[in-house]
């Protein structure tokens, strides 16, 4: 059960330093970035595949969202996506939905 | 022939001692003298006059690192960045431990060339990703790691004579 702080605390936006930022291959930076979970979701509809690819099998996107976001369960459901080895655009959408979904469960839970 | 520069004019002998010294800064005057058919004492003076004139800044040494159980990632990296932070950019760059050279250039579009290293590509990704991306004006970074060094010199000497 997410409770109506930490469902703010996760969703708050970060400073510049903390915010997620999108590289294709090692020291690559596509120029995106994300500040905040809202973002992030965003994000993974317009950056390229490959940079997504680059982020999940490195366990990047795991990394921020339990590190930075403080968010586990987003950051478990990221990794059993991990698990059936998406590539492409089946990735992008996969992501996205699991992203965006959780997103909106934690909006409701944040009013 | 002789060869200006603003402030200092050197001569072929100049040019040949320097050319000495890039290759090996720890000769004798007399080695020198002997290899350039001159006196030890003619290749002390210009040695000198060229320290005197700030024509020679510094002597240093080559350091291999892997006969210290080293082997560093050296990347080229090149910033796209906002023209009004550019300056901050390559400052702040310069000041970290990582970049052994920053440059700005100005071809198509004004941005940062940096040489970089770091213990291994692991460490060359997080010092990009924590440390440069985030500088305010960053807009785009392309990185190549370097595979196999072939020539490093900071200026062809043979064509200034």
């Amino acid at each position: 059960m997410i409770t109506f702080k930490s469902a703010q605390r996760i969703l708050r936006k970060l400073p510049r330093e903390n915010a997620f930022y999108f590289f294709t291959s090692i020291g690559n930076y596509t120029g995106v970035s994300a500040d905040s979970m809202e973002e992030f979701a965003k994000k993974l509809l317009e950056v390229n595949t490959k940079s997504l690819e680059f982020h999940l099998y490195r366990g990047d996107f795991q990394k921020w969202v339990e590190g930075t976001l403080e968010d586990k369960a987003l950051s478990d459901e990221i990794r059993k996506l991990q698990l059936s080895k998406p590539l492409g655009n089946e990735l992008r959408d996969n992501l996205y939905l699991t992203v965006s979904k959780h997103y909106e469960k934690l909006k409701k839970s944040s009013f | 022939m002789k060869v200006r520069s603003a402030t200092v004019t050197l001569d072929e002998l100049d040019w040949d001692i320097i050319r000495l010294l890039k290759s090996n800064a720890n000769q004798t005057y007399t080695a020198m003298g002997r290899q350039l058919q001159v006196a030890h004492s003619t290749i002390y003076e210009r040695i000198k006059r060229m320290e005197q004139q700030g024509v020679i800044k510094k002597y240093t040494i080559t350091v291999d690192v892997g006969r210290i159980g080293r082997k560093p990632v050296t990347a080229i990296m090149t910033v796209f960045a906002d023209p009004k932070e550019i300056e901050n950019v390559a400052k702040t760059l310069a000041d970290m431990r990582e970049a052994v050279e920053v440059d700005t250039s100005l071809s198509e579009e004004l941005l940062i060339i940096a040489k970089v290293v770091a213990e291994d590509q692991e460490r060359l990704h997080e010092f990009i990703a924590k440390k440069v991306v985030p500088l305010a004006g960053v807009l785009r970074i392309r990185t190549s790691i370097v595979s196999k060094k072939f020539k490093e010199d900071e200026f062809p000497i043979e064509c200034s004579k």
